[in-house]
């Protein structure tokens, strides 16, 4: 067929067409081109989301870098290597790239990875929005740390307390740069929660209902509506801040009526469900990989959806225990104590179900699973913990103190890194087609583990002696030095075990060994089409009876037919029942989203430095909109 | 490669203007070049228009943030706003606005503070440290509007802001001829 | 499998044998409130940890007990399933359990410790960054006494510390004592404690507040009830007049220098409320908020370089000549 053929004949469908030539129409419409304007107009989400996977490891080594240098400066009483300017600067940059530039984008770049492969489409939704998203993210985290770099690091912590970050206590630009950085990832985070809510909702395949969803696509669901809940509260308390320190607003000024307890409010009020945030994608994860290693699903699929759904609840009914010794009324108080301890049900349902399925089921120690059974022993620590912390009597004594730092390590790297590096190892050979190491991966596994624990571990003795956080060093007399050395030896080996990581990445990326289709013979859908997937995922949108599609349907799996192979589209259903109601076109690659972003970007950077900015900035920003959006002509969508 | 380099000279541009985040906390030790010569100048309101002594050597304390900041802080703590109130002025002349007996450099400043002026500036030669007397001047330059915008302070906590505390419109009568200002 | 609890395991140990005790722990409490929070820590660890051992004793026993190959990972038996759900719906309701067990104890706690008696002492504690500005309150203005750093309170009596903070946040934490309370700006915060034996308890401020966050320490003398009586009324009286020439001269030089400019010693021109009071300065214990003890030396090296010690301080670099250190640091250590 020649090419006027194919221009001439707009409505060619993939319902008679053969396999060979199926593919060569698909990738011919689906395809990232390779020059440079190509790439950067890419919306493919397998492009998006492996560029938001390395952006945000190169976040991690960045945030890893920093801790490695206040633990150096730490392992020792009264070390002169760092001063308290810069140690300060650090620890900010060390909380910030982790919480910000690290934990949720990563758990947001796995899902906008996986989540369209897993619900069997062909792209997210919204896919130029997406391509946005990830470059105001990679702005956003440049703007911090090139700041960083020129000495203009923020230092007043990653929470910012009011009035230290306010504009008395924090001259020039520092914690302005902070705040707007903020501003950067909400807007990317709140662009890939919106994508994932609607990728879910109506892009699933078609007989995929309700309850056939993937877990780790209901942990994305809900994460991404605590991300639409939460990030709200703290772009308003950064705004609010933007403006008290660069207009002469007094929201947070005491002395004209303000309240610097408002600004915890509403920090907190994020700031704990940014915890979820991070931790549900890893429960996610963890479900994924101990199905395909205990070689059976999970054990109560429902009980963990509910789980899911009822931590998500309950996270923004606890951000008061960040404030416990604020000398709140104690009745208050005390409430939170009660929802605090009352969101280890959920989570230790989740617990059980895991371990009923390991119980019964038959592991197969590959890495990914390594990964996850750390997970359990490190995240039950940090939860229990958490709930001592969640007394407030017993608060009053840990809080800010390095027991806390430990609890929430325990939490976030245990309960959030481990199982992300887990997945790391699982999603590897479909994202790459090639295997990691299995050695290596054992190694960096026992690594990472015992490096952790010899890491933190130490930490809660240390809060228990009465060392707070933050502090740049520490008297000799107070008897810290032992354990702080310990637990620095424990990070240059945790941080061995990530250096290990890229290693075993780049060279199984380079000469792994060929992985196949299913190398783990797992049962969701991201494992039915090649590896690395094709640019439209499936040749064919699968037609799913059960939900472990592969295992179900061992030979060969049902398909639906019917798309056109000639313009991107791709089958919308019913939200409940996933019955196909339309054929939806997806939008084709474009170069004004990044165009959009950085005008964007233009406009937040210089609003720091003044308000008019968001006035004139508005203006490249409406001409970049209108260039993304400007009408195609294309016909409507069809039943 | 040609990416990198634009990079590196963009960064290296940035860079150049970024002095004013320094944040030293221990000047050297003795500033005293030229200190001589500013306090040698006629300490009393002449004739003309005041002497500016622009040596420029203190420039790095108004273009500095922290400096600013700091100076803010310390004229609080030294009771400055006993008689400049907070710049506008009282049994002090104001200093909002674009009158400067003694002239408004930073060294002219700087020699007022340390040196003292007739009609009731007392010199706080000896009692405030030097690095102190430069980062005053330069709070006093900024409450004059001298300074860039991203340096100069913003406002107390205890006040309502004004236009980035830079001056207020010039009095008509006094802009003409500064050095017969009354001292207040 | 190796199981991975060595290394939890291994520090474990190593802090048994350290001691959880130390200088400013939470373990080793010196007062009734104190007591009562460390009790609760050690319930609450205990329970803890016996729900982490089980977990990882069923973990460990599921990893390792021998389950026929399954061929079809979808065949799945309906009996054990049936059990499985038993035993998880078992745990959930220990867990419940457990959870409302611990609230309430928490509860309860709470409510006993926080609860307030007629104080004999009532003392205002003002952070600065960063330092501790300490008043005792009294209805006389002449029995008003103003110290820093350094709290004294009688052994044996509920005291009533009143905490405000005039610039940012800080946090007045003196773990054997009691737990930790921010001052905040404009806000009222209160905590009561007793100290049950004599001694000096050291805290420390804990909510970043800055550059020397990590150096602004305060101590707690609790002193028999007549020798704190005896310490407030020498404290309530003016600065000890300089007796020899030495001293005098040391005195003139404060007036002239910057000092003068920041402190206050009562009974003297000095008057300025920047910077911690020093009318007994002598008789304190530590220097620069409980980070150098106090001897002559220290003195001098805190004069002649405070931004080395801690850099940041408000306090500035002064150039003192060297034959004017010496009746200086003779004249603050005098101050008694």
């Amino acid at each position: 067929m020649t090419s006027a053929e194919t221009a001439a004949q707009t409505d060619l469908r993939d319902t008679h067409l053969d396999d060979a030539e199926l593919h060569a129409r698909l990738t011919r419409t689906w395809r990232t081109g390779a020059s440079l304007i190509e790439r950067l107009s890419s919306v493919d989400h397998k492009v998006v989301g492996r560029r938001y996977i390395i952006t945000a490891f190169v976040f991690l080594c960045l945030g890893g870098l920093s801790a490695i240098a206040m633990r150096m400066q730490l392992a020792r009483p009264e070390a002169k290597l760092l001063g308290p300017d810069l140690y300060n600067q650090l620890f900010t940059m060390h909380g910030t790239t982790m919480m910000f530039l690290f934990a949720v984008p990563v758990m947001e770049a796995f899902g906008v990875y996986l989540v369209p492969l897993m619900v069997g489409t062909r792209n997210i939704a919204f896919p130029r929005l997406n391509a946005f998203s990830y470059w105001v993210y990679l702005f956003g985290g440049i703007f911090l740390w090139a700041s960083f770099m020129l000495k203009i690091g923020p230092d007043a912590g990653w929470f910012a307390y009011v009035p230290l970050s306010g504009p008395e206590y924090s001259p020039g630009k520092r914690v302005d740069v902070w705040a707007q950085m903020i501003t950067f990832t909400e807007v990317s985070a709140l662009a890939v929660a919106v994508e994932i809510i609607v990728t879910v909702f109506k892009q699933r395949a078609p007989g995929m209902t309700l309850d056939r969803i993937p877990l780790f696509v209901w942990s994305m669901l809900v994460t991404s509506f605590l991300v639409l809940f939460a990030m709200p509260a703290v772009m308003v308390a950064s705004t609010m801040l933007i403006l008290d320190r660069l207009v002469g607003t007094h929201f947070f000024n005491t002395a004209e009526g303000g309240d610097s307890l408002l600004w915890q409010h509403l920090f907190w009020f994020f700031g704990h469900p940014e915890v979820y945030i991070i931790f549900i994608p890893a429960t996610g994860m963890v479900s994924s990989i101990i199905a395909a290693f205990a070689r059976r699903p999970v054990f109560g699929h429902l009980p963990l959806i509910l789980a899911l759904i009822a931590v998500g609840f309950l996270s923004f009914g606890l951000w008061v225990h960040h404030m416990f010794v604020t000398g709140l009324p104690q009745l208050g108080a005390s409430f939170f104590t009660a929802s605090s301890m009352l969101i280890a049900v959920p989570n230790g349902i989740q617990i059980f179900c895991w371990l009923a399925t390991l119980w019964d089921g038959r592991p197969v120690y590959k890495t990914p699973l390594l990964f996850v059974l750390g997970f359990i022993a490190i995240f039950v620590i940090g939860g229990l913990s958490g709930v001592m912390v969640a007394s407030v009597p017993i608060d009053a004594q840990v809080h800010d103190t390095y027991f806390v730092v430990a609890h929430f390590h325990y939490v976030l790297i245990g309960g959030a890194v481990f199982p992300l590096v887990g997945a790391v190892y699982f999603w590897f050979p479909k994202i790459t087609g090639r295997l990691m190491s299995e050695r290596l991966g054992r190694w960096n596994f026992w690594l990472a583990f015992i490096g952790f624990n010899v890491a933190f571990f130490p930490m809660h003795i240390l809060g228990l002696q009465g060392m707070p956080r933050r502090v740049y060093t520490y008297l000799p007399e107070m008897g810290w030095g032992p354990l702080n050395l310990l637990s620095t030896a424990g990070a240059i080996v945790l941080f061995a075990s990530f250096v290990l990581l890229l290693i075993n990445a780049v060279r199984g990326a380079a000469r792994g060994a060929p992985a196949g289709d299913n190398p783990w013979d797992a049962g969701t859908l991201e494992w039915a089409t090649t590896s690395p997937p094709a640019p439209y995922n499936f040749p064919r949108i699968p037609f799913v009876t059960h939900r472990e599609p592969l295992w179900d349907n061992r030979e060969s799996l049902p398909v639906v037919t019917g798309l056109s192979v000639d313009v991107r589209e791709h089958v919308a259903g019913t939200v409940t029942e996933s019955f196909p109601q339309l054929r939806e076109s997806s939008p084709e690659p474009s170069i004004w989203p990044l165009l959009a972003a950085i005008s964007v970007a233009a406009a937040f950077l210089a609003s720091i430095f003044t308000p008019w900015a968001v006035v004139w900035g508005s203006i490249p920003v409406a001409i970049t909109l209108t260039g993304w959006f400007w009408p195609k002509g294309t016909p409507e969508d069809e039943e | 490669m040609t990416r990198a380099v634009v990079i590196v000279i963009a960064l290296a541009a940035v860079a150049a203007g970024c002095e004013r985040e320094d944040r030293p906390l221990r000047s050297e030790p003795v500033l005293n070049d030229n200190r001589d010569a500013i306090a040698l100048a006629t300490n009393a309101p002449g004739p003309g228009a005041p002497v500016e002594y622009k040596s420029g050597a203190r420039a790095q304390y108004e273009k500095t943030a922290f400096h600013v900041s700091q100076g803010k802080k310390l004229f609080t703590w030294y009771n400055c706003s006993g008689c400049h109130a907070n710049g506008g002025g009282g049994s002090g002349p104001a200093l909002m606005d674009d009158v400067w007996i003694y002239g408004s450099a930073i060294e002219n400043i700087a020699a007022s503070i340390r040196e003292g002026r007739p009609n009731g500036m007392p010199a706080f030669r000896g009692k405030v440290p030097e690095d102190q007397i430069w980062q005053i001047a330069a709070y006093v330059r900024a409450l004059g509007g001298f300074v860039a915008s991203d340096v100069a302070s913003s406002r107390h906590d205890q006040l309502y802001a004004h236009e980035g505390e830079s001056r207020l419109p010039s009095p008509p009568a006094a802009s003409s001829q500064p050095g017969l200002a009354q001292p207040k | 499998m190796r199981f991975p609890l060595a290394s939890p395991a291994a520090v474990l140990v190593f802090c048994l044998l350290g001691g959880c005790s130390g200088v400013q722990s939470a373990l080793n409490p010196q007062g009734p409130q104190a007591a009562h929070l460390a009790r609760l820590f050690w319930i609450f660890t205990g329970v803890c940890t016996a729900v982490w051992l089980a977990v990882m004793l069923v973990l460990l026993v599921g990893l390792v007990r021998r389950t026929p190959a399954r061929t079809d990972p979808l065949r799945l038996d309906a009996r054990s399933e049936r059990r499985s759900l038993m035993v998880v719906a078992g745990a959930v309701v220990g867990t419940l359990l457990t959870v409302v067990a611990l609230t309430a104890l928490s509860y309860l706690s709470q409510r006993q410790l926080f609860a307030r008696e007629r104080p004999a002492v009532t003392i205002k504690v003002t952070g600065q960054q960063w330092w501790w500005d300490v008043r005792y309150e009294s209805d006389a203005p002449d029995k008003i006494v103003t110290t820093a750093n350094e709290i004294y309170v009688p052994v044996g009596a509920p005291v009533s510390v009143k905490l405000a903070a005039t610039d940012v946040i800080h946090s007045f934490w003196v773990p054997s004592l009691f737990g930790k309370q921010d001052l905040i700006p404009g806000q009222d915060n209160e905590i009561q404690f007793t100290a049950s034996r004599p001694g000096v308890y050291r805290g420390q401020c804990a909510e970043f507040c800055g550059w020397q966050h990590a150096h602004m320490g305060l101590l707690v003398v609790a002193l028999p009830a007549n020798e704190f009586q005896a310490w407030l009324a020498a404290q309530a009286a003016p600065a000890a007049e300089p007796d020899d020439a030495e001293r005098k001269r040391g005195a003139e030089l404060f007036a002239a220098k910057a000092c003068i400019m920041c402190h206050t010693i009562r009974g003297t021109s000095a008057g300025s409320r920047v910077g911690p009071d020093l009318t007994h300065f002598g008789s304190r214990k530590t220097i620069a908020s409980a980070t150098l003890p106090m001897s002559r030396g220290n003195i001098a090296a805190w004069i002649v370089d405070p931004q080395g010690i801690k850099p940041g301080v408000n306090m500035p670099n002064v150039s003192i000549a060297s034959n004017e250190l010496d009746p200086l640091v003779s004249y603050l250590a005098g101050l008694r």
